[in-house]
């Protein structure tokens, strides 16, 4: 058995990515900061947009940190459902939405 | 999730005893490997030893007796704890009170309102002149009709009241403090507002507590109080004044959930991380006396919970309180201290820093 490819204790090694490149690392975690701070959108609002857009990107150490977050900044396990539902619509949705395009052109081409 | 439990103690469980406890807080280091202290910490940021500031709030326990047996609880209190106090050592709380500059006596438990002496015991602080607060777990109102008229109580003698109510939801509610608790809060928190409680301009003052339902850190306190009155007052009609978030410390039924849920290491990694230096002018500890239920002495209710004893040669009793002395001692501090330091840091009263 080979190591798995993602490791849990690799999210806590996230800010090493500077180790490679420190200056845009270091623009991006002052960035990522940045977002993060309670501004017209409050702390709680915020984490629970990053879990359902976490969810959208499936990225298990998002899902992970997000999680912790959304709870940390006082959200409850219903907001959070919802929060993955409104993901889930919009990813459902994008796929439907294109069925009008294959109507179009099944019309286009049929008798 | 919400399984009722026991106490640690009457269920013979090895963290029921404080030396178990300290044991396992100082067994480990920084899951990192880095090895820590709370007072080397103190060190660093010049404040080691750490002195007490003034002698303002005595906060008694008046015993571990509670109707609840909440998961997280740092007392081990339950219906099947005994340990209550009696009014002789009541009566050397109020002689203390009188004979120092305390100017507020904080009362706590298990849920206080059990103890037969409490009523007598408010009555007589209240004609000390002293303010009065009352840690009451608001579920304790319903559990016995002797009890119904608390509220009442209450506002004839000012008390303010300090309630928990760990969220908005009864999920995460009951998660932590039992099935249906709840449903019952939200019964009282209207009780109490029908009296005043919480309503403005009738200067009788409720506040909420905040804990985290788990094994992470709690939000801002600002932003979440915003949340609670919205929720609270849309989906309920009720009001409150000041909401208090509180870190849980590692210490008793919440240590014991930590490791067996798995979570303990990273728990405890996430408030070594969280350390503020800030906070340690506001820590609790600095102007707090507390009062075990036999009258002995701790720099803080945890201390309490661990045994750490104030007194250098001899335990202290509040028979013997001396404010000079109290000034002058040094506080007794652990690895369960980084509760108090987490972030914006944690006291009876909320964030400090
Ligand atoms: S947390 Fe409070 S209400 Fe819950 S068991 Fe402990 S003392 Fe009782
Ligand atoms: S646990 Fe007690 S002694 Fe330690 S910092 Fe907190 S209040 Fe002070």
């Amino acid at each position: 058995m080979g190591k798995p490819y993602y490791i849990e204790e690799d999210l806590f090694k996230f800010g090493n990515i500077t180790e490679f490149q420190p200056e845009l690392g270091k623009k991006f975690f002052s960035y990522y900061n940045a977002v993060f701070e309670e501004g017209a959108l409050t702390e709680r609002e915020k984490a629970l947009i990053a879990l359902a857009v976490s969810h959208t990107v499936q990225c298990p150490y998002c899902i992970d940190a997000y999680t912790t977050a959304s709870l940390e900044k006082g959200a409850d396990e219903e907001q959070m459902m919802e929060a993955i539902h409104v993901a889930a619509a919009i990813r459902g949705g994008a796929s439907l939405v294109h069925g009008v395009q294959m109507m179009n052109k099944a019309k286009e081409i049929s008798m | 999730m919400s399984e009722a439990t026991k106490s640690l103690k009457s269920r013979k469980h090895r963290l029921a005893s404080s030396f178990i406890q300290l044991k396992v807080l100082n067994d480990n280091g920084h899951s990192n490997g880095e090895a820590y202290s709370f007072e080397g910490k103190l060190h660093a940021a010049g404040h080691y030893p750490l002195k007490p500031l003034k002698t303002e709030i005595l906060q008694v326990n008046i015993g571990k007796m509670c109707n609840q047996t909440c998961r997280h609880c740092h007392v081990d209190a339950g219906p099947d704890r005994k340990e209550i106090m009696t009014r002789e050592v009541m009566q050397q709380c109020i002689d203390a009170v009188k004979n120092s500059d305390f100017n507020t006596v904080d009362l706590t438990g298990g849920a206080p309102e059990m103890n037969p002496d409490f009523r007598w015991f408010v009555e007589k602080l209240d004609k000390a002149g002293v303010n009065i607060i009352v840690r009451c777990n608001l579920t304790i109102i319903l559990a016995n009709p002797r009890y119904y008229d608390l509220p009442e109580f209450y506002k004839t003698h000012n008390v303010v009241i300090i309630s928990s109510l760990p969220h908005y939801s009864a999920r995460r509610t009951d998660a932590q403090r039992g099935e249906g608790v709840f449903a019952k809060s939200i019964q009282v928190l209207k009780m109490l507002n029908e009296v005043g409680y919480g309503m403005d301009g009738s200067g009788l003052e409720l506040h909420l507590v905040y804990n985290p339902s788990g094994a992470y850190l709690p939000p801002s306190q600002e932003s979440l109080k915003k949340d609670f009155k919205r929720r609270l007052k849309s989906d309920f009609d009720i009001e409150f004044n000041d909401l208090y978030a509180i870190t849980n410390m590692p210490i008793s039924r919440f240590l014991d959930y930590l490791i067996q849920s798995g979570n303990y290491d990273a728990y405890t990694d996430k408030l070594l991380e969280a350390f503020n230096p800030l906070a340690i002018d506001g820590l609790m500890c600095r102007n707090t006396v507390s009062v075990g239920w036999d009258g002995y002495l701790y720099d803080c209710d945890f201390n309490q919970m661990l045994d750490l004893k104030i007194g250098d040669k001899a335990p202290l009793h509040i028979s013997e309180f001396d404010e000079e002395m109290m000034l002058s001692r040094t506080i007794i501090t652990n690895q369960h201290c980084f509760g108090c330091t987490a972030g914006s840091g944690s006291s009876c009263g909320g964030e400090i820093a």
